[in-house]
């Protein structure tokens, strides 16, 4: 069963086609992750996809259901967490959370439930503008979540956050995984989307360049494996001659060797008992990212 | 919990918790009410100031009339002198049955009106020592009750003006910020309607502007400024409740065209004064030129003026209200397909 269905959607502004041509389909259950660097069309994407937005052409569905114009069936199905944190102003995250709730008729008694999901039970009785970065952040998906939507909409939730309030926030989403939602979330960071996707689509300039499972995505790229040992554990010399070996440097502390064939490598360097400071590091999504988007520099 | 309760209810905790709208809400015309209302506490009750040397019954007469403030001088000199000192209009010199009036000439006006009420009361006395019937009698008095002081002019002004003031930055600033915050897209990606949010926005200024009057009443009724209401003064309320959906549909109008809370502010403010000084609110505007009349006569808070006016203080009832309402009413219809032609969910 098919959850978000789009074909073909475009949407241009003036000479600038933000939109164009961008299609995918999101399984019922499933964690999708779209990447892209800043103006690629993400935002504007989410946008027609929850229906805020009207594109100039191409279809979009959800749960069967047409997004636009304002679909009323549709929208206590979907929960959006939008880019700006978006508050009622001067309320508790436990008000914050009844008041969202009560747009679709939920009961109050349910904002206890999802702070706690979120790890805000102790700051239930703080102003949001109190909160820091990161408690905030999981109070708007809180917020998305209180009227228990079947698909979840997070623009960029993980952005302008330090690394714990990040991985803190990559439980609350493998958690409302758990829960058989569906999730599909914009984000820059692609260690990130490594983790948590089970499907990514790689944008730019308005196009999908490449989308499926993380792994098979940088499977696809044929980039080598760069193994590093302790420096002094083999001789430059032996290790530039060791069966499968493509390259090999050396710097003040370390050997590093890249290889097509790491399994050869390793298992000679295993025989030689040579592995004192060994480091794989293979390809990342971000190679791959890197190779579809360029790298030059973007504001 | 129904959408339209527990919007309300934010709203109300939003407002209760910001001190700034408190501020703007009750202090500020508060002051207004506190300093015009001290200022003009003794206006209308201004007594003729005289100084008296020596007694007898004209003086007798002239203390009981109640139109003099008199100071008592046992030396003519010194009498003679606080007059030509400026600091009195006239001096009253009793020599039994002969009374000097010694007046400072350089105060025209004091000193006319000085002459004039003491030749009155010389004649007066003059005619019932002949022990005669006077052929004529004057009989006065004036048509206000005589409670008329400054803050019964003062109290409906301020209350109009200060309804004017929350209504319109009310709805301005939450349009603004709802919508530079995307409360208004996450709310228009809920299935709930806009008249819901509306409409509880609306009881929100509603209820603010029940609260203004009832605390603005309150301390105009304190000893201090002697506030009384007259009859029916809860015509007032219908009254407070159509010029807040006046001034609301004017907030959302300029919440519509400004950007930020900043640009908000400025032109709710470039709204509001003007309209504050042509409506009577400090000052009353019959004694101004023509053409402010009319201006003064199109806009809705000299309306409300008026009608909170009739019905606090000038004791006046239902049929009162027939204008201010009617033009309340057409303003909100018109101002109000404006601003809902022009209304934007994002920027």
């Amino acid at each position: 069963m098919t959850a978000v269905e789009v074909d073909d959607i475009r949407k241009s502004y003036g000479e600038l086609k933000a939109v164009d041509g961008v299609s995918f389909t999101v399984a019922e259950g499933e964690f999708f992750g779209i990447l892209g660097p800043n103006g690629a069309g993400k935002t504007t994407t989410l946008e027609i996809v929850e229906g805020l937005r009207r594109p100039d052409s191409g279809s979009v569905r959800l749960l069967g259901e047409q997004p636009w114009p304002r679909n009323q069936r549709l929208l206590p199905r979907i929960g959006v967490q939008l880019q700006a944190s978006s508050f009622f102003e001067k309320l508790t995250a436990k008000e914050q959370l009844q008041t969202f709730g009560s747009l679709y008729g939920v009961s109050a008694g349910k904002a206890a439930e999802y702070l706690e999901l979120v790890g805000l039970t102790d700051k239930a009785n703080e102003q949001e503008n109190k909160l820091s970065g990161g408690q905030r952040q999981r109070l708007s998906i809180a917020c998305a979540l209180v009227h228990d939507p079947d698909i979840v909409f997070l623009d960029e939730p993980t952005a302008a956050l330090d690394p714990q309030a990040r991985r803190n926030l990559w439980d609350v989403l493998r958690e409302i995984q758990k829960r058989g939602k569906t999730i599909v979330y914009t984000t820059h960071y692609l260690d990130e989307a490594e983790i948590l996707c089970d499907r990514v689509a790689i944008m730019d300039h308005g196009r999908i360049l490449a989308m499926d499972a993380p792994a098979v995505l940088v499977r696809g790229l044929d980039a080598p494996t760069h193994v590093t040992l302790q420096k002094g554990t083999l001789s430059l010399e032996d290790a530039s001659v060791l069966p499968g070996v493509d390259e090999s440097h050396e710097n003040e502390v370390s050997l590093s060797i890249s290889t097509r064939q790491p399994a050869k490598v390793l298992a000679t360097l295993a025989e030689r008992g040579a592995l004192d400071g060994l480091q794989v590091r293979t390809a990342t999504l971000e190679d791959v990212f890197l190779q579809l988007t360029g790298r030059e520099y973007r504001a | 919990m129904t959408a339209f309760k527990s919007l309300s209810g934010a709203m109300f905790k939003g407002f209760f918790r910001d001190r700034l709208s408190l501020f703007f809400t009750f202090l500020f015309p508060l002051m207004f009410l506190v300093i015009f209302g001290l200022l003009f506490r003794d206006a209308g009750a201004d007594k003729q100031k005289i100084a008296v040397v020596g007694d007898g019954p004209i003086v007798t007469a002239m203390e009981s009339s109640g139109i003099f403030e008199i100071q008592k001088f046992t030396d003519s000199s010194a009498a003679v002198a606080t007059v030509k000192a400026g600091d009195l209009p006239a001096a009253l010199i009793v020599h039994g049955s002969r009374l000097d009036l010694r007046f400072a000439a350089s105060d025209q006006q004091a000193a006319a009106v000085v002459n004039g009420i003491m030749n009155g009361f010389v004649d007066k006395a003059n005619v019932m020592a002949t022990g005669q019937q006077p052929a004529f009698e004057l009989s006065s008095e004036k048509v206000e009750d005589s409670s008329l002081k400054p803050i019964q002019f003062l109290t409906p002004g301020i209350l109009s003006w200060g309804v004017s003031i929350s209504a319109v930055f009310g709805a301005a600033l939450t349009l603004v910020s709802w919508r530079k915050k995307q409360v208004l897209r996450r709310i228009r990606l809920a299935p709930v309607s806009p008249t819901t949010v509306l409409s509880s926005r609306l009881l929100v200024s509603i209820g603010v502007a029940l609260l203004q009057g009832v605390v603005f009443v309150l301390v105009a009724s304190t000893p201090l400024f002697g506030l009384q209401l007259h009859g029916q003064w809860w015509l007032a309320i219908p009254l407070l409740m159509l010029g807040t959906l006046a001034f609301f549909s004017v907030g959302m109008l300029v919440g519509a065209f400004a950007k930020s809370e900043e640009a908000a502010s400025g032109a709710a403010n470039l709204v509001i004064m003007p309209m504050a000084f042509l409506s009577g609110t400090f000052f009353p505007v019959e004694n101004a030129p023509g053409w402010v009349q009319t201006v003064s006569k199109l806009l809705p808070l000299r309306h409300m003026n008026d009608g909170m006016l009739d019905v606090l203080v000038r004791g006046k009832g239902m049929e009162a209200l027939a204008v201010p309402a009617s033009v309340l009413i057409g303003f909100t219809l018109v101002v109000g397909f404006v601003a809902a032609r022009v209304f934007r969910w994002e920027d």
